[in-house]
């Protein structure tokens, strides 16, 4: 017989139990989230205090406004510019690719392309944003470079032109993805206001639609060109190891990051000057990518639209 | 009245064709993508397939190209992609189911929040670094499998705690609000009502962070020094290479042999890379249909 | 009653129209008269298909995939649906208001120019501007901050400005989808007024599940209703007087008395 009774029967301990369960879980999980805290302070700890070992033998001012980067060779020499160009050169080439093709693939995914095409397009864009960067240099020396030594006869194997347009294809899909979901995050009323006044589709998309969704599309190219500075293994494979202070695209030059991994190479003694110089490349490839990245994040919130 | 409708009007044809120039620049834009996909896939492909052998799977790096293989790159990829798990699952799904559930909305909250989404966005490059004088050298790990891992897990936090998130916000709000009612207290709510919801969304992000993991390199060269490795790694301290290590050191070779091995490598790559997202894809697409019921 | 004889020249003539969002029939074999510089209102209950009826006006349908549509809408002597018509001529000449305000995330003058420059207008744009704004009794309140962004207007306000956004580029017909239940009680006032203005020179057709609303500002009412099948049929078309008067038909009678299940 079921007993009537007003209270639930539970053991005491039960609740007790729960109750430090949910503590001790809430600590675990609160420490989990601290972690990521922790990784940030440390990698800027850990980069800065490498390179003031670096920036002890070697000036500040030597580093910025030598032109010249000979790590190893005697005479040394420890200035950046030679990197950083070519780190922007490639940039700036991947832009004039990854812009414009990621602007369009965009459009069409969000604006244009029945549901099918969709269907099969976007899977197809995340085949290529999951292709190991490894791969794409293979592709950049062994497809591209070839390719365009039919056009530029007088041009080096490693070169800023090839490894600047495979990059440009490779960070496609991040500027389209993030462009398509600030296009997608405008909404129809919108469109149809626009459509009723008679506008044609084109008008609709260029004159209304982009305008609005105008933040997070400069987010995404500056999110994608700070991907492609940050980009290592490609440049590595097919732009070279010539630190070269020169905006010519069929020279061999070398990136920061291309400049970091030669040096991981090669084993440079733990405390030399040379180690600790990739340390001082580091910071500064640190610095870039994240001003770029908090402005692309800042410029995403600051200029949202209230619809 | 004015006329009203000007069924000729020449006006909107020229808006009809800007608007059709507009789109086949569009077309043009997705055909370069595409081709660029497929030109990469077919180039790996005819360089790569005739050295896609037993030899190029079970044997260990050789200088004689036909004879080399990938043996402790594929075990150390795998080997190494096992503990990456074990070390970043337990604190990247806390730290979203903290972030989501728990955390109270303040200051501190909002800054760990942008600090994830930076964090996601660092050269893996630097990720490298903070490895080789963290693990490597301040706690001596030297230049083992084990340092690889938990600069690995470093690289792929953030991401695994993106799309934890996602997965957990996706859990309908009436889902913890019935539990709650029914006296929950938080924890019970979170393992009760909503992991088990989340949970196939969250498989789909391990694996999605862990096949970003299998294909990077920059971080794992600052680790392993691109040394020529002949055995299995056993245990976490032992020296280790990874697959995508193996390639580049084949790809950086002068000799069309050696390019022709990274091709075969890449293959290998690829297939286990797209067996990993196939299994994501399945997933997420049992997830939907769940969700709809 | 004076107001049933008059006899105006119609607008709008449409003949068994029926319409299919796939293999539902949303609508069928609608025929009615929309008399010029007259408001028509078009009422029933939610899911007869009034909207998707005025949708059919400016051919806005065509934007939702799967959808068909037979019969004809006859404007100035030309069916809009047949072959050689851009659905974009029609929508400059048959403006539309929104349930929701939905300015462009612009600046008040760009949202009021922005039809004029799309259909290549050349001329006095501030001229123009100015017109739809006092047409739209909107000018005094916003003369002194044209260039400051839309949102920055209460919803009526940005309903109005919706209102002049649509008269700018001078249309014949314009249709209102329900444009004031967004809005407080003193701005469908306004917006109600403004209406009463503006069928001087404009063909209005308004969707209103309000019926006060609808007694208010229409001279001509048809009512809807989805039967079985929830496909929508019009159940009757009269002047407004008698429709909420001495209708014709039962059901009419029904749902103005609110005896309506």
């Amino acid at each position: 017989m079921i007993k009537d009774d007003k209270n639930l029967k539970v053991r005491r301990s039960h609740r007790l139990r729960v109750k430090i369960e949910g503590k001790v879980i809430g600590f675990l999980v609160g420490s989990a989230a601290f972690i990521t805290i922790l990784v940030t302070i440390s990698i800027v700890w850990n980069l800065a205090q490498q390179s003031l070992g670096f920036f002890s033998e070697i000036s500040i001012i030597e580093f910025f406004s030598s032109t010249r980067w000979s790590p190893i060779l005697i005479p040394r020499e420890f200035g950046i510019a030679p990197l950083v160009a070519g780190t922007f050169l490639v940039m700036i080439i991947s832009s004039f690719v990854a812009v414009p093709i990621g602007l369009a693939v965009a459009i069409f995914l969000a604006e244009y392309a029945p549901n099918n095409i969709r269907k099969i397009l976007r899977p197809m864009l995340e085949v290529l944003a999951g292709i190991p960067t490894i791969v794409y240099g293979y592709f950049a020396l062994t497809f591209v470079t070839p390719l365009l030594k039919l056009v530029f006869d007088d041009m080096i194997i490693f070169n800023a032109l090839s490894a600047g347009l495979v990059m440009g294809i490779m960070i496609i899909p991040f500027v389209s993805s993030l462009t398509e979901d600030a296009l997608i995050s405008v909404p129809n009323s919108l469109r149809q206001a626009s459509y009723a006044l008679g506008a044609t589709k084109f008008e609709t998309s260029i004159k209304i639609v982009v305008p609005a969704a105008l933040s997070g599309i400069v987010a995404a190219f500056i999110l994608g060109l700070s991907r492609a500075i940050g980009e290592t293994m490609l440049v590595t494979i097919a732009a070279g190891a010539t630190p070269n202070l020169t905006f010519n695209p069929i020279e061999s030059i070398q990136t920061m990051t291309a400049y970091i991994v030669q040096l991981a190479l090669g084993e440079a003694a733990h405390g030399s000057v040379e180690y600790q110089s990739i340390y001082a490349v580091g910071i500064l490839l640190f610095i870039i990518t994240f001003a770029m990245n908090t402005l692309g994040h800042w410029v995403v919130r600051r200029w949202r639209n209230v619809y | 009245m004015s006329t009203k409708i000007d069924i000729n009007s020449s006006s909107l044809s020229r808006r009809k064709l800007i608007g059709f120039l507009f789109i086949s620049f569009c077309l043009l834009g997705v055909l370069v993508a595409f081709m660029g996909l497929m030109s990469l896939l077919v180039q790996v492909i005819i360089q790569g397939y005739e050295w896609v052998t037993p030899n190029l799977i079970f044997n260990y790096p050789s200088r004689h190209p036909e004879q080399a293989g990938l043996w402790a790159a594929l075990i150390g990829t795998l080997y190494m992609m096992g503990l990456t798990a074990l070390i970043t699952v337990p604190v990247g799904v806390g730290a979203a189911i903290y972030l989501e559930e728990y955390a109270p909305k303040n200051w501190f909250t909002s800054f760990v929040e942008i600090n994830t989404s930076n964090l996601a966005g660092v050269p893996s490059i630097v990720y490298g670094l903070l490895g080789l004088s963290i693990f490597v050298y301040f706690l001596k790990l030297e230049r083992s499998i084990l340092a690889g891992s938990l600069t690995m897990s470093l690289l792929i936090l953030p991401v695994l705690i993106l799309t934890s998130r996602e997965a957990i916000k996706s859990v309908p709000k009436a889902h913890r609000e019935a539990a709650f009612a029914l006296g929950g207290d938080r924890w019970q709510v979170v393992r009760m009502a909503v992991l088990p919801t989340a949970f196939p969304g969250i498989l789909t992000g391990i694996i999605l962070a862990l096949s970003r993991a299998i294909g990077e390199a920059a971080p794992m060269v600052a680790i392993t020094a691109l040394v020529y490795i002949t055995f299995v790694p056993v245990t976490p301290m032992d020296r280790f290479t990874v697959m995508p290590i193996q390639i580049f050191n084949w790809v950086s070779r002068p000799q069309d042999e050696f390019r022709g091995l990274a091709a075969g490598g890449i293959i290998i790559l690829l297939i286990l890379l797209l067996s990993m997202n196939s299994i994501a894809v399945i997933l997420r697409n049992k997830y939907q249909v769940r969700s709809e019921e | 009653m004076t107001i049933e004889n008059k006899i105006n020249k119609v607008s709008l003539k449409v003949k068994d129209l029926s319409v299919y969002y796939g293999a539902f029939k949303a609508l069928e074999e609608i025929s009615m008269d929309i008399e010029e510089n007259q408001v028509t209102a078009l009422i029933g209950p939610s899911g007869c298909g009034k909207s998707t009826l005025l949708r059919c006006f400016n051919r806005m349908n065509d934007l939702f995939p799967n959808t068909k549509i037979e019969g004809q809408i006859i404007y100035d002597d030309i069916d809009i649906y047949s072959q050689a018509i851009d659905p974009v001529l029609i929508r400059s000449k048959i403006g539309m208001v929104f349930q929701k305000p939905n300015p462009f995330p612009k600046s008040i003058y760009d949202n009021v120019a922005f039809g004029l420059k799309i259909n290549g207008f050349v001329g006095n744009y501030d001229e123009e501007v100015e017109r739809a704004l006092i047409q739209s009794a909107l000018w005094e309140e916003v003369k002194d901050r044209l260039n400051d962004n839309a949102f920055s207007l209460s919803g009526g306000q940005q309903q109005r400005l919706c209102m002049a956004r649509a008269l700018a580029i001078r249309p014949d017909v314009i249709l209102l989808d329900e444009p004031t239940s967004a809005l407080d009680p003193i701005a469908t006032v306004k917006i109600e007024d403004l209406i009463n203005v503006l069928k001087k020179d404009y063909t209005i057709i308004i969707v209103t599940h309000n019926m006060q609303q609808a007694a208010r500002v229409s001279d001509k009412t048809a009512f809807l209703l989805s039967g079985e099948n929830r496909c929508g049929k019009l159940i009757e078309m009269d002047a407004t007087e008698k429709i909420f008067t001495t209708p014709f038909k039962k059901e009419t009678e029904d749902y103005i008395t609110g005896r309506f299940s």
